[in-house]
């Protein structure tokens, strides 16, 4: 999940679709965000690489529709609806997600176990 | 050390008393240290008698013994430490022998100068002198403008005197093996000028009697000036050109590596030598002999190894192999003697300790037992009569009770051949007179001092021998090293350049001085 700067990023991602619940007057998803280009990532507590400024889920509620889509606590977001969040401030990630025309948010997202889930399949096929 | 008896460490320790072993021990230590100090040289040898005879450790005393070996010794190229100024034109025979009576080489070198420099004092006197007596009546009269001169004339001559007195006639402190450059340079310069303006006197003025006496005045004065001007050159040269710091020196001390870094400008070898001796004598704690070596039973162990002898006189290849495996199986047992001197350090870290604490309270409760009388005291009531005591008697009644632990503690810390019974007793004199406390008192015992304070004043100096590979008059430059050598320790001293510095300079302006606070927010979505 490092990246070099002026390279393209390549990360495993997975797709997750999350429908937003309505609650009074809001529309909720049920997570929290951490992280943006304008926060501190050393304190990131889930970022392989402390330099990493990204957009990562911080906290699920139980039960919430983030939870029943599988979002897991600790996954960096790399897009959501096709909106890049890899190079964004919190505050335009937050933005975003909340949109309140949107009743569904299509996010790409990474952890390291997909990595490793890859890298692990890709072993045990023989090579061509 | 094949010639060294093998003992194995362990029957030593079962069989005999633990101090009995300890003096064994540092016997073995003097004996083997004795017979490894060998003659080298560069460009100075010195030869010593065979090894000093079997030193006990209450027996060693610092440097104190060096300077006794100056009259049974026969030193090649001795070079003494202390004495002479401008002496170096008498270097020229080398003295071969150092012997006592050599107190009167010292001054032959200050009174070479001081006859030059009278000499060049007096010259203008004597230039203004003879024709007022040799034909006065010849001569014009002169009136205003030359009293002008002779007023000038002595105050600058008085200046001169001043100057030459406060610069040059100071007790030298130091011998150096060869010439001293820029003294010789300006002694010689000195005394060319003062013979060329005889010269010129004798053949322009004596023989033809010359009659402006205005000019001869005018003359005297130009050879003050000039004289004021080889002094000022002799002031740069030998005072000021050196006080730049350009090379730093790092001084060791070869048998126990105490170390300093010092920094110096432009000298020769030889006087950097004598400027790293003076720092020596105050910086470096003093050299104890006694504590140098690992305990004989750690280091034995080593030693008790496999010997592989080979008696075939064509060794196969299987002999060499199966030797070789033998030796690899040695070196892989497992080495402890690291561990036997970490504990026996451990050991002596907590006997250091506890002796410590005995002789702090010991002086403590000795000091309570005494104290100042003052003038207006009255001096004693019939009831209780007090002794009234000086300042001798009082230590001498104070030190009974805490002359065993100091006596242990010394003994511990293997200083008891710098503290006589005698100097305790002077110190402890020397510290109720001057109100000290006990912690002041123990100041002297707790840490080793500087070599200074175990010196004892004798007028013959030390003796150091400069060993190096270059000649001692060139300049220091980088990767110099050169060593200064005693009879039982030799200090190296390694030099290299300082730095060039490149000072840039940047501008902050003081309202630029801004923070934030960092941000870790967290938004629910």
């Amino acid at each position: 999940m490092s990246f070099v700067p002026g390279q393209p990023v390549i990360a495993v991602v997975e797709r997750i679709e999350i429908k937003k619940l309505r609650h009074g007057d809001n529309l909720i998803l049920g997570f929290s965000i951490g992280g943006g280009i304008d926060q501190d990532p050393g304190q990131n507590p889930f970022s392989e690489d402390k330099t990493d400024k990204g957009i990562y889920v911080t906290r699920i509620s139980q039960g919430g529709p983030a939870d029943e889509a599988g979002l897991k606590m600790g996954d960096k977001i790399m897009q959501v609806n096709g909106w890049d969040m890899t190079v964004v401030t919190h505050d335009e990630a937050r933005k975003k997600l909340t949109k309140k025309k949107e009743d569904v948010v299509r996010l790409l997202v990474t952890r390291k176990t997909l990595e490793e889930a890859v890298k692990h399949s890709k072993g045990k096929y023989p090579r061509p | 050390m094949d010639n060294e008896s093998q003992y194995s460490g362990y029957s030593y320790k079962s069989s005999h008393s633990r101090s009995s072993r300890k003096h064994r021990d540092r016997r073995d230590r003097h004996r083997s240290k004795s017979r490894d100090s060998s003659s080298r040289g560069d460009k100075s040898v010195t030869i010593q008698t065979p090894g000093e005879p079997l030193l006990d450790a209450e027996s060693t005393r610092g440097d104190e013994r060096d300077d006794n070996w100056g009259e049974t010794t026969t030193v090649v190229t001795g070079t003494s430490e202390h004495s002479i100024s401008n002496e170096d034109l008498t270097r020229v025979t080398k003295d071969l022998e150092e012997s006592s009576p050599l107190e009167c080489k010292r001054f032959i070198g200050p009174a070479l100068g001081g006859c030059l420099s009278f000499f060049a004092l007096v010259t203008p006197l004597a230039f203004l002198i003879l024709p007022q007596v040799l034909w006065r009546d010849a001569l014009d009269p002169c009136g205003t403008p030359c009293e002008g001169l002779y007023v000038s004339l002595a105050f600058k001559l008085l200046v001169l005197l001043i100057s030459s007195w406060a610069l040059f006639l100071r007790p030298p402190r130091a011998t150096l093996p060869r010439f001293f450059v820029f003294r010789c340079l300006l002694m010689v310069l000195v005394f060319l000028f003062v013979a060329s303006y005889w010269l010129f006197y004798g053949v322009r003025v004596l023989e033809p009697r010359e009659k402006d006496y205005r000019g001869i005045v005018e003359y005297a004065a130009s050879l003050v000036d000039a004289l004021l001007f080889i002094q000022y050159l002799a002031l740069v040269l030998l005072e000021v050109r050196h006080l730049q710091p350009a090379f730093c020196l790092k001084v060791v001390r070869s048998t126990d590596g105490a170390s300093r870094f010092y920094n110096v400008g432009h000298l020769s070898i030889q006087r950097a030598a004598v400027w790293v001796l003076d720092r020596y004598y105050s910086d470096f704690s003093v050299y104890n002999p006694a504590l140098l070596n690992l305990p004989k039973s750690i280091l034995s162990k080593k030693m008790t190894g496999f010997k592989v002898y080979s008696l075939d006189e064509n060794p196969t290849n299987n002999s060499t192999g199966q030797s070789r495996a033998m030796i690899a199986a040695a070196a892989r047992r497992r080495d402890n003697s690291h561990n036997e001197y970490y504990y026996e350090e451990a050991e002596m870290d907590r006997r250091v300790r506890k002796r410590k604490a005995r002789l702090v309270v010991a002086v403590e409760e000795a000091f309570t037992h005494i104290k100042r009388l003052h003038e207006d005291e009255v001096a004693s009531s019939p009831k209780h009569p007090r002794e009234v005591m000086d300042p001798r008697e009082a230590a001498q009644a104070i030190f009974a009770p805490m002359a065993r632990a100091m006596q242990k503690y010394l003994r511990t810390t293997r200083q008891q051949a710098f503290h006589s019974m005698e100097s305790i007793l002077t110190h402890l004199q020397f510290c109720i007179t001057h109100n000290m406390t006990p912690k002041a008192f123990l100041e002297r015992y707790l840490s080793p001092g500087p070599t200074m304070q175990y010196q004892q004043q004798n007028g013959r100096g030390r003796q150091w021998t400069l060993v190096s590979e270059e000649p001692v008059t060139s300049a220091l430059r980088q990767g110099l090293v050169f060593s200064l050598r005693r009879l039982d320790f030799s200090l190296v001293v390694t030099v290299t350049q300082l730095p060039f510095l490149r000072l840039g300079e940047e501008f902050i302006d003081p309202k630029s001085h801004k923070f934030v606070m960092r941000l870790q927010s967290e938004t629910s979505v």
